[in-house]
């Protein structure tokens, strides 16, 4: 579904990915995993066209997303989560999810849609009328993915969703991924907690300084040397 | 009822009156402070633009009056899209000083502008709408108009603030613009939209103002700077308060002007926007 191939982006003078390949494929949940800094949130935010790729090939469903502007994107069915949720604070619930329904194919179903998030998400339903900046940490999570899912996306693009949060809600982001990828999303995860990501994801890539270090499936991952040495402290 | 009653009660309802047009004075200006966080120094001047857009279009080229109206909310909306466009957006990153600095130069511009093509007589319509007689009180039926149409066009903002993605969209853009385009949204066509709004909302204020008053190039002095001091007192950039603020300013003004002689009212007005500025500076709503 997506696929990047030799992709180096950077900001300025300083360059944060360097020719970087990875596939997506239809259905998959896949982890890109590494310390901070690594490039994890630059990589996702190059697939938003957020910033551009200085080389490299971005293709979604075999379109080039090469000359395409960020706010086009979503019409490849590209949903981002971004770091740190980045709701808008003083927007209720409902209003934030309806800013996820904002592209013009998803204004029509925007209410079986909010009804498919809040059935996923019933706290969404409860708080509908608050302000998102005054949910708990955990409910910010959810209120972004909801709003990421009202576009009806192929693909949804995650960064760090368990950033932040209380260990117990940690675990229940997971679930929700989960239970996301059991309903047949196409799930790109961008996460520092390791062992918890590579439970829910069924392959992963090492991403270290910028480049990508080791692939495969999450269980070659979870028994490799390295990630084992640097990440799990075994 | 004894007749110094009925003098206030109409002086009341007259404040009230001009509350509805101060509010709608200050909503266009509140809203594209808000949206896009620039102030708009020229905006009374482009309601004069829209005053002699009226004037021209029905008493000179003989338009109906409604279709006049029509053809200054466009051309004032349209000026609102350039103004943006060429004027606002290349200093949008700029030094807030140097924004008011160009908006004000636009209106030093279009004053000049309007005084070359229009010369400096006073113009009028010439519509004489009646006097509107209640019991013993007397009310300008062009103010009541006004401020009826004054609040249709609020109310018609706040819906399509409130209800429309795009109005949505326009209430999202201040709290976080980088996002924006992860919705699907180009910020560029919002501030567009918005300006154009604004300038729709001036166009209709110029409407309702032509009907009240003389056109000529200054006149946008004699409404701007309240205009001003109602969005500041409200909280710039605060909708809401800005409504609150017209009315209280409007009774300032207008029972003020009852008890002493009418110029005192503005002295009072302006007293209280003083004392408030001393009390919150961030105006009654404001933020911070």
């Amino acid at each position: 579904m997506l696929s990047l191939a030799g992709v180096s982006a950077g900001y300025g003078t300083f360059q944060a990915l360097f020719d970087v390949s990875l596939e997506v494929k239809a259905g998959e949940t896949v982890a890109v995993i590494g310390p901070n800094g690594a490039g994890k949130t630059t990589l996702l935010r190059v697939i938003s066209k957020l910033i551009d790729a200085a080389k490299g090939e971005l293709l979604m469903e075999g379109r080039s997303l090469g000359q395409v502007p960020s706010h086009e994107v979503i019409d490849y069915g590209i949903a981002h989560v971004p770091e740190n949720r980045r709701l808008f604070p003083k927007l209720s619930v409902e209003d934030n999810l309806k800013m996820g329904a904002f592209p013009a194919a998803a204004r029509a179903h925007f209410r079986e849609r909010i009804e498919r998030v809040y059935a996923l998400f019933p706290r969404m339903r409860e708080r509908r009328k608050q302000a998102a900046g005054t949910l708990s940490g955990g409910e910010q999570q959810m209120c972004a993915i909801g709003r990421a899912l009202m576009s009806g996306p192929k693909l949804l693009l995650l960064d760090e969703p368990s950033a932040g949060l209380a260990p117990v809600v940690v675990q229940s982001i997971f679930e929700v991924v989960r239970r996301m990828s059991a309903e047949g999303y196409t799930v790109l995860i961008v996460e520092q907690n390791i062992r918890q990501v590579l439970k829910v994801a069924k392959r992963g890539y090492l991403l270290e300084t910028g480049r990508i270090k080791l692939s495969g499936t999450s269980a070659e991952l979870l028994e490799s040397d390295e990630i084992k040495k640097a990440y799990l402290g075994l | 009822m004894p007749i110094f009653d009925i003098f206030l009660l109409e002086a009341i309802i007259n404040g009230l009156l001009l509350g509805g047009i101060l509010a709608l004075l200050a909503l266009g200006l509140n809203l594209i402070f808000g949206v896009i966080d620039v102030v708009w120094i020229c905006y009374a001047e482009m309601i004069m633009i829209g005053m002699y857009t009226v004037y021209y279009t029905h008493n000179v080229y003989g338009w109906p009056l409604w279709l006049a109206f029509i053809a200054a909310v466009a051309l004032v909306a349209v000026m609102g899209v350039i103004l943006h466009q060429f004027v606002i957006r290349p200093v949008l990153a700029a030094e807030p000083i140097n924004q008011l600095l160009v908006t004000g130069g636009v209106l030093f511009f279009l004053q000049a502008a309007a005084t070359l093509a229009f010369g400096v007589e006073f113009r009028n319509i010439g519509v004489q709408l009646p006097q509107l007689q209640l019991g013993e009180m007397y009310f300008s039926f062009s103010r009541l108009v006004a401020f009826l149409v004054a609040l249709a066009g609020m109310i018609g903002v706040y819906l399509f603030l409130k209800k429309t993605f795009l109005g949505t969209a326009i209430r999202a853009i201040s709290q976080d613009r980088a996002i924006m385009p992860l919705m699907g949204v180009n910020p560029n066509r919002i501030f567009l939209t918005t300006s154009a709004l604004g300038g729709g909302l001036a166009g209709l204020a110029a409407c309702l103002l032509v009907l009240q008053y003389d056109i000529h190039p200054a006149i946008g002095l004699s409404f701007g700077p309240i205009t001003f001091m109602v969005c500041v007192l409200g909280g710039l950039g605060n909708m809401v308060g800005g409504f609150i603020a017209a009315f209280i300013f409007a009774q300032f003004i207008s029972v003020g002007g009852f008890f002493l002689h009418s110029e005192w009212g503005y002295v009072l007005a302006f007293l209280f926007f003083i004392g408030v500025m001393f009390w919150r500076p961030q105006g009654i709503l404001g933020g911070k």
